[in-house]
């Protein structure tokens, strides 16, 4: 594959697009939801039969929070079914030396310390680290945390209090912190988007490959004919 | 031999007729079926009562309070007549060394057979000498009794989570009945709440007497036929809530018409208890009826999570007073004027590297 270096290499699958995009767009829901669920809006006025306000909001929310399940399930049979690309965020390979440099690397590049970013078909080592860590850890507790607390309303004996909520509860202590906790990672996401969407943005402009496109397209390309660094 | 339930109810004047009633009164707040009243009635009629040793640790009164306020006058009577309160140190006659020396003669004399109810908790800080009872530290009385106990009831939130007492920083080491080390290993039961509900306390009560087994519990070890669920989840201003109709100031139109307490800090949606379903004082109201919101005072840690009338817990974690939207709406803008500031020093940068660039070509 190293000269392969001017073409384009096929990277996203259009599983993994659709789920992106998708998973994008879930993750904006909760997160708006989720906060109203905390913060709700201002009172309405009138018979409490004429209103639905707070239980269609909720609806959402748990909505989405199965479809951010649903999605996650399908993203980690696709690191299975789909190409290496796919298994990264998955696996980051945490035993690699290389990797680890890589890793310094980007901090470096990040910190304005290396002229020369380097060269990557696929995510860069930080990106794999911050993704692996932040987004797959974050986004299972988060919908370990939500299902616990789903199946504190459908109650004793239902699947969700049965699989979630019966061990998740006493680990959190009580109700109020698990509560707390599943805010506060909301927050974790909050900034894993803000840094994720700054840093695509960023490299798509500076680094020596596509970004935007690719993850738009599946495709990646090149703006040199220089060998790439994390192919085997 | 010990009289039955039966006799020490007769023997205080009530009706068979009146017995009975009890005894479907009993299994309806047990959550039984009809089948189950001659299964209690027959209990009650044969089995000799089990005496109850009621110790008091760190704590307020406000659960003998509440227990002597059962709804229900009949089942207090009931209850009351069939505990043998010989040592209860609030409403007992006895005082002094004879009052001390009923709780050597009840563990010798019921040895593995009586229940242990502790009301309070144990200061363990400076071996205990934070509560002293007749002389000796609290903690070792506690773990005296427990020794020869067949069951523990943890009355109250003091008993089972440390309730104000235990509050941060907790200089008298206040320890939860299930956390004291060393105590004999015999089943807990937790009945939180500060106090819990009367008639909760004495279905209790009842449910160990008749059945000589211990109710169902929760993983926390509550019964779940009381705290299975939250005082949200039935909850007559519930409506309210999915309506999105919210009391925003004490004061507000809202307030006036009953509307949610949601935003007035209500613990509702995460306290389990029977607040909503059993209600206090006969039935007569609980906190949110009354137009206060639910403190969670059945919860642990309820009394270091921050203000009462505030949504979002306070997180003390960081050595600092902020809720999870401080904590993270502070990460957030944290982490958006980092990225604005990289983004700056990237423009910079590549400015200066063009320039640099452009300066070379024109020198060439």
């Amino acid at each position: 594959m190293t000269d392969s270096t001017s073409q384009s290499v096929y990277v996203y699958e259009k599983p993994v697009r659709l789920w992106h995009s998708l998973n994008a767009l879930i993750i904006v829901a909760l997160t708006v939801t989720g906060y109203l669920i905390a913060s709700p809006l201002a009172t309405v006025d009138g018979e409490a039969s004429d209103h639905f306000v707070m239980g269609t909001i909720r609806f959402l929310h748990f909505a989405a929070g199965y479809l951010l399940a649903i999605g996650l399930i399908f993203r980690a049979y696709w690191a299975y079914a789909g190409n290496e690309h796919a298994r990264q965020i998955f696996m980051p390979p945490l035993l690699s030396r290389d990797f680890w440099q890589g890793v310094f690397h980007e901090i470096l590049w990040y910190a304005f310390l290396v002229k020369e970013p380097k060269k990557y078909v696929g995510h860069n080592p930080l990106a794999i680290l911050f993704m692996h860590f932040v987004f797959v850890w974050g986004t299972l507790f988060m919908i370990v945390t939500g299902f616990a607390l789903y199946g504190e309303g459908t109650g004793q004996g239902s699947w969700q209090h049965l699989l979630f909520s019966s061990w998740v509860l006493p680990i959190f202590g009580d109700s109020q912190n698990l509560h707390s906790w599943h805010h506060l990672v909301m927050w974790l996401i909050v900034c894993f988007v803000l840094i994720h969407v700054y840093v695509a943005v960023r490299e798509d402009k500076l680094s020596r490959q596509s970004m935007l496109s690719t993850i738009v397209t599946g495709w990646r390309t090149f703006k040199d004919d220089k060998p790439v660094d994390d192919m085997h | 031999m010990i009289e039955t339930f039966y006799d020490v109810m007769r023997r205080q004047g009530i009706t068979r007729r009146s017995f009975l009633k009890f005894c479907s009164l009993t299994a309806a707040s047990l959550g039984l079926s009809p089948a189950f009243v001659p299964k209690i009635a027959h209990a009650m009629e044969t089995k000799p009562r089990i005496p109850v040793l009621w110790l008091h640790g760190l704590e307020c009164t406000c659960c003998s309070e509440s227990f002597i306020r059962s709804g229900h006058p009949l089942a207090k009577d009931v209850i009351l007549s069939m505990l043998s309160l010989d040592y209860d140190d609030t409403i007992m006659a006895a005082a002094g060394h004879n009052a001390e020396a009923i709780v050597d003669e009840i563990v010798e004399k019921y040895k593995g057979n009586y229940i242990l109810a502790v009301e309070g908790n144990a200061p363990l800080a400076e071996d205990g000498m934070y509560c002293i009872i007749g002389g000796k530290p609290f903690v070792e009385q506690l773990k005296y009794a427990a020794e020869s106990c067949k069951a523990i009831i943890s009355w109250g939130s003091c008993a089972s989570w440390g309730c104000v007492q235990a509050a941060k920083p907790n200089p008298t080491r206040a320890t939860p009945t299930h956390k004291i080390p060393g105590l004999a290993d015999k089943p807990i039961i937790k009945v939180p709440g500060c106090p819990p509900i009367a008639e909760v306390m004495t279905a209790v009560v009842a449910y160990l007497l008749t059945f000589e087994k211990l109710p169902a519990l929760d993983k926390q070890g509550r019964p779940q036929m009381f705290y299975s669920q939250r005082i949200h989840d039935k909850c007559y201003r519930r409506p309210h809530f999915d309506a999105g109709q919210f009391v925003e100031h004490w004061d507000d139109e809202a307030a006036r018409q009953g509307h949610c307490l949601y935003k007035m800090g209500c613990k509702g949606p995460t306290t389990y208890n029977a607040c909503s379903t059993v209600r206090w004082n006969e039935g007569v109201s609980f906190p949110i009826q009354a137009g206060h919101g639910c403190i969670g005072c059945s919860e642990d840690g309820f009394w270091d999570k921050g203000g009462f009338y505030e949504r979002l817990s306070d997180i003390n974690d960081f050595s600092i007073e902020a809720n999870a939207d401080a904590v993270g709406g502070t990460a957030a803008a944290v982490v958006g004027a980092g990225i604005a500031v990289h983004a700056g020093l990237t423009a910079l940068n590549r400015s200066r590297k063009t320039g640099a660039n452009q300066t070379g070509a024109e020198q060439q």
